[in-house]
């Protein structure tokens, strides 16, 4: 494998993730304003009003940067881990299909046709220019599953008797997890959306738009904790001279994140009608399951951690900590984000459980659990391994690492300081999505303003810590392209057993994975079907 | 597997049997289950569908109140509700346009309000004071107007 073919490869990932941080640096700052609208400290323009601007951080954040991210991450990954000549058009077609769909949705938001948020509930009717742009983005992950299949299918024909390298596992694991999921948005977007927002049909169905897109929107933020679960699993350890826990448990976290992350999207539907009781607590109970993956994990990254730590002589739960490499901005990113992400765990918990979710149902607790979930373990875990990846894949090294260190922590206080105000204004009873949340002098409201003030200093904070980020790769764009350091995936300790066979027929355990996305949805939405629920012909209030 | 891993999953799965099962028991029990309605209405003719062409509160009770709250752009329909300490009212609400949320802080009503369907939810007001309801999902530009109260006395 020349070194020729290998640039050419990393100028495609490198497209990826650019593309990915680019979404992500302006969606900060539209973060930015909306916290500070909300705190009252600024009033935006009627042009560039707060749910345009919402809208346009939801899909640049939660939907074009990890998308983006991960599709790069993963194609790097199977890159690497299969070497061979190949050919990039798949590659890059797929890239051009996704940035074409962003660009349309892109433009439907910023010129106000499309405030619907990310959700885009029905009968809120934006122009069909944004519902055929986000399909297009996920299509052109598609065509990103059938690269690195079609890789993995390649090891498989010409290397028999080798096993799947991890990397190529969980990425592939990764996106048949996500190909099931977008099948539930695929059909929203194709059977119902966009023929009505083209005029075609007069009505749509609201509760099926809504059941299929939870299908898909619980999955999504399973495909994000995947992406950065392969930055755990398989980079991280080679920062403080570990190893991968267990090769086998690897393997099955990511095959158990592909059976129970579907299954379970009615837990954002607790409070709808037309869905009866019994299927939502079905979907309570399978919520319960999808902790046993991350509980794994868990103990997967703190026993690599403490085995790596005794062989270097060091014992003791805080000595251990100590031992880790904080110094280094591509460690103490994830770091930092699994520390976040334990309270997220705890806030899921609390979130699934119906009694208590109805307490916190569409308030600002909701908005802090997933600024501490998505906004910092999986954003900070991305971000600081770019500081790993970017410099390698230019050929380079990176610019004023101590500034990267800056921006790690910055970041995480940043966060620590929204989401944990934003939980404590959501138990007040603030509620999301909503410009000025101070309601003309109420009373109640004036209970959660405190906490809303605080939430708009956490978000410029962040902003800081997004601008330091952008500095140090502007700096590292500007080194000199001389130094190419070698690009290693960490490998696992030595196995008490030989792993399983079974681990690796990943077609299988999506033929699993499918029938109990079967046996949760086929009820409740045969009963929405039977229902004969009334059409709603759908408007644009904004 | 490691004796640790497997001591750390048996810990695990133990505590999320344990969990699943004071669901299970809370549901079969004392049926605390996942609160639904399932009603539809069409969304053209809420104006003229008995209980909504009136909204409003009625007694049911001596201490019983029943709520039949229109949620439409950018408003509620009564805004304004007056009941005294003690009553213990269920809402109904329905939308003849787009999604909106009936939340009010502070108690357990909390709703989505979906066109073609009736929802509901029950709360007894024990405190005096003054509640605010507000909608809760994102309907439209204005959004953040759409809110009312709820006065007990
Ligand atoms: C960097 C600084 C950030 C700031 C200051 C910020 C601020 C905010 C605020 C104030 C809201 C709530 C608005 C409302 O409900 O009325 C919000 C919503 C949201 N944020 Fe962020 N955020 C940031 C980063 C992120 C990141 C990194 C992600 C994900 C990768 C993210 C994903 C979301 C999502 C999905 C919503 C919900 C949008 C909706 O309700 O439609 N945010 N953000
Ligand atoms: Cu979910
Ligand atoms: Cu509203």
């Amino acid at each position: 494998m020349n070194e020729q073919s290998e640039a050419r490869e990393n100028r495609l990932v490198l497209a990826h993730l650019f593309l990915a941080m680019a979404a992500l640096t302006v969606g900060a700052a539209l973060g930015l304003l909306q916290a500070l609208s909300r705190a009252g400290w600024m009033s935006l323009p009627r042009w560039f009003d707060y749910y345009r601007i919402l809208t346009a951080h939801g899909v640049l954040n939660a939907l074009v940067f990890t998308t983006f991210f991960i599709c790069g991450l993963a194609t790097l990954m199977t890159y690497r881990a299969i070497p061979r000549s190949r050919s990039l058009v798949v590659g890059w077609l797929a890239f051009w299909v996704m940035l074409l769909g962003t660009v349309m949705a892109a433009h439907a938001i910023l010129s106000g046709k499309a405030s619907v948020l990310y959700t885009f509930y029905a009968p809120l009717k934006a122009s069909p220019l944004f519902y055929i742009g986000t399909t297009l983005l996920v299509v052109g992950t598609w065509i990103v599953l059938a690269d690195l299949a079609g890789n993995a299918l390649w090891l498989s024909r010409n290397r028999p008797g080798e096993r799947l390298p991890l990397v190529v596992h969980g990425s592939v694991t990764t996106f048949v997890m996500w190909f099931i999921a977008t099948l539930g948005v695929a059909a929203e977007m194709l059977f119902f959306l966009i023929p009505w927002s083209l005029g075609w049909t007069p009505t749509v169905n609201v509760m099926l738009t809504r059941i299929l897109f939870w299908y898909f929107g619980h999955p999504l933020v399973y495909f994000w904790i995947m992406g950065a679960y392969l930055v755990w699993y398989n980079i991280l350890p080679q920062f403080y001279h570990g190893r991968i826990f267990s090769d086998a448990l690897t393997r099955l976290v990511f095959l158990l994140l592909l059976l129970l992350s579907t299954p379970v999207g009615l837990h954002h539907e607790f409070l709808e009608p037309g869905i009866a009781a019994g299927w939502k607590w079905l979907h309570t109970m399978t919520t319960y399951g999808v902790v046993i993956p991350s509980i794994m994990t868990a103990f997967a990254v703190f026993a690599s951690f403490e085995m790596a730590a005794r062989r270097a002589g060091v014992r003791g739960l805080f000595r251990t900590i100590a031992w880790l490499p904080w110094t280094n901005p591509a460690f103490a990113g994830p770091a930092f984000g699994m520390i976040l992400f334990i309270f997220g765990g705890l806030g899921g918990v609390v979130n699934a459980s119906y009694a208590m979710d109805t307490l916190v149902h569409n308030t600002m607790w909701i908005v802090g659990h997933f600024h501490v979930t998505v906004g910092a373990p999986v954003a900070l875990t991305f971000l600081g391994i770019s500081y790993w990846m970017i410099p390698r894949l230019l050929g380079t090294t990176l610019w004023a690492p101590k500034l990267a260190l800056a921006q790690t922590w910055t970041w995480f206080v940043g966060m620590g300081i929204m989401s944990t105000a934003m939980h404590w204004a959501g138990l007040l009873g603030s509620p999301r999505r909503t410009d000025n949340v101070a309601y003309f002098g109420s009373t109640v409201a004036a209970a959660w303003m405190p906490q809303v003030h605080w939430a708009a200093i956490g978000g410029i904070i962040l902003l800081l810590s997004m601008l330091l980020f952008v500095i140090v790769m502007v700096g590292t764009l500007r080194m000199p392209r001389t130094q190419s350091q070698p690009m290693t995936f960490a490998s696992p300790e030595e196995e008490a057993m030989a792993p399983a066979p079974v681990l690796d027929h990943i077609g299988r355990w999506a033929a699993v994975a499918i029938a109990l996305a079967l046996l949760a949805y086929a009820g409740p939405i045969h009963e929405l079907l039977e229902a004969h629920a009334y059409g709603a012909a759908g408007m644009r209030t904004w | 597997m490691h004796r640790a891993e497997r001591r750390w999953l048996q810990a695990g799965i133990a505590t999320l049997i344990a969990f699943l099962a004071l669901i299970g028991v809370a549901a079969l029990h004392d049926d605390i289950v996942p609160p639904s309605h399932v009603e539809t209405i069409d969304p053209t003719r809420v104006a003229e569908t008995p209980p909504f062409d009136k909204p409003g509160l009625r007694q049911t009770g001596p201490h019983s109140y029943e709520a039949y709250i229109v949620a439409h752009i950018f408003s509620f329909d009564p805004a304004h509700l007056t009941v005294p300490a003690g009553a213990r009212v269920t809402f109904y609400a329905t939308s003849p346009d787009v999604v909106h949320g009936f939340f009010i802080p502070g108690t357990a009503v909390n709703m989505m309000v979906v066109p073609g369907w009736v929802s509901s939810a029950t709360h007894t007001f024990r405190r005096a004071g003054t509640y605010l309801m507000l909608c809760n999902e994102y309907c439209g530009a204005g959004h953040h107007f759409m809110y009312g109260a709820i006065d007990v006395r």
